[in-house]
């Protein structure tokens, strides 16, 4: 059976009808078509899926949609300013060169931006342990390091 | 790989009262949801096709640590939160240790210490430090609550003594006695998202009132030298417990190692003959992480490792900020 859900989306308040079986993910990408957060794994072991839920980082892919009640959901498309500027740490991410093939970036970006928001000028040790939790098969995560350093810098 | 989940349905009760009511209404078709870590991923592989789940996330309470004499940790309390958590920090180190190491900073958000025990893994990582540190579950169901020792709660991978319609509500642990430290160290093949070759916990009480190392010797020496200065100094080891994580069909406390151990002189001698001893006490099996002989010989190193820990915790308290160094 259907059950309502009401949560804030990128700031944006979001009232709907889903089914209960679904994880944040699928009400993310396929309910709400916000493409931006990806399926890896698919069994919270890569963070390809990482959105932030009130601020903390969470693996969408075993979340269940009707946890989000009343929490505040903050993907990759609510990063950008009204005017469609991009965050910091996604200007970083370009100049560093911190993104190759793309998949994994907007859950890289996000572990970053829970990481900074706690602790705005972290070590190089607590940059690695912030983003231990999102596999990039690309970079080999030097430059990815480098772009959030980068940022806590400005 | 693909996220598509065989249908159920998802109960969020708002009371403990309206959960158990739930559970017993739906019985057999209905599984208990925590942080859901496990319990989706297992849904999602096809290992448990529940119809319904109960979520236990909207039940206020559960997720409080409180120190009040007794430290309580409620079932739904994450393992970030207990990564963080400051007294838990200082006085119940190794499951600082234990909550800091697994899976991943996302996993940790949402995966509680109630979840970890009741899905009883031989290789959960809050297990060998709950262990040593002397828990006491408290199981609830509707009409009666029962308090249990950790050490009878698991019965085999993934069972637990838990009845029909019972759950966990609470993890309490002691007040440590005065100068004890404890450590955790996780064998693994990555410094993220893997699970233990191997688990190994260790609590050490000293006797002495004042231990105190405020010489240089102490604030410069290496664990080793310190041992040896014990040693001359002839203090006694008042407890210790020592746990294996995948070292047998459950997490097992090493008793006969113990036992070597406790009301003794601690010396460097002594520690390897308990070391050796829980090793031979293990009952690992060969499995795709690691072969028995080597968890056989990595428990003789690492519980030597967590006891020297152990100590230094006593003597040198500010170490535990990071605890990373090896010897």
């Amino acid at each position: 059976m259907k059950q309502m859900i009401k949560f804030i989306l990128n700031g944006e308040p979001v009232e709907l009808e889903i089914e209960p079986h679904l994880t944040l993910l699928q009400l993310l990408r396929d309910k709400l078509e916000l493409t931006g957060t990806k399926e890896g794994c698919g069994m919270g072991e890569c963070g390809a899926c990482t959105v932030l839920l009130d601020g903390r980082t969470v693996n969408s892919c075993i979340f269940p949609a009707l946890e989000v009640e009343g929490k505040k959901v903050m993907t990759i498309e609510g990063l950008t300013d009204a005017q469609g500027n991009l965050h910091p740490i996604q200007k970083a991410f370009v100049e560093y060169g911190a993104i190759q093939c793309g998949f994994c970036t907007p859950g890289m970006v996000l572990s970053a931006k829970a990481l900074l928001d706690e602790s705005p000028k972290p070590t190089e040790e607590e940059i690695r342990h912030g983003i231990a939790g999102n596999l990039c098969r690309c970079t080999g995560y030097l430059q990815i390091i480098q772009a959030i350093k980068a940022v806590s810098e400005q | 790989m693909e996220g598509s989940m065989k249908k159920f349905d998802y109960l969020r009760p708002q009371t403990l009262e309206e959960a158990f009511s739930l559970l017993n209404q739906h019985g057999k078709k209905a599984k208990l949801i925590a942080g859901g870590t496990d319990v989706i991923v297992l849904i999602k592989q096809k290992a448990m096709m529940p119809q319904v789940l109960i979520s236990l996330r909207g039940i206020p309470g559960l997720d409080q640590i409180r120190y009040d004499g007794a430290l309580k940790i409620g079932a739904m309390v994450t393992h970030r939160d207990i990564e963080k958590s400051e007294v838990i920090r200082k006085e119940f180190s190794a499951l600082t240790d234990a909550a800091d190491v697994l899976g991943s900073i996302q996993i940790r958000n949402v995966a509680t210490i109630g979840g970890n025990i009741c899905t009883a893994a031989p290789s959960a990582d809050t297990a060998t430090p709950l262990l040593v540190l002397g828990t006491q579950v408290k199981i609830k169901s509707l009409s009666e609550e029962r308090t249990v020792p950790i050490e009878g709660f698991f019965t085999g991978p993934g069972e637990t003594i838990l009845k029909k319609g019972e759950m966990v509500t609470e993890l309490i642990i002691p007040k440590p006695l005065p100068n004890t430290g404890s450590a955790y160290s996780k064998l693994q093949r990555r410094l993220a998202l893997d699970l233990p070759i191997l688990g190994v916990s260790v609590l050490l009480s000293l006797d002495k009132g004042t231990v105190s190392c405020s010489d240089m010797l102490c604030t410069t020496s290496p664990i080793s030298s310190i041992l040896h200065t014990m040693e001359k100094d002839e203090l006694t080891c008042k407890e210790i417990r020592i746990a294996l994580g995948v070292a047998a069909p459950t997490p097992i406390r090493a008793v006969k190692a113990e036992n070597l151990m406790r009301g003794k002189k601690i010396s460097d001698e002594l520690l390897e003959e308990v070391a050796n001893t829980a090793s031979v006490e293990a009952q690992p099996r060969d499995s795709i992480r690691g072969e028995a002989w080597y968890r056989k010989d990595l428990i003789r190193v690492l519980v030597k490792r967590m006891a020297m820990k152990s100590i230094e915790r006593v003597v040198r308290p500010e170490e535990t900020i990071f605890p990373e160094r090896l010897w």
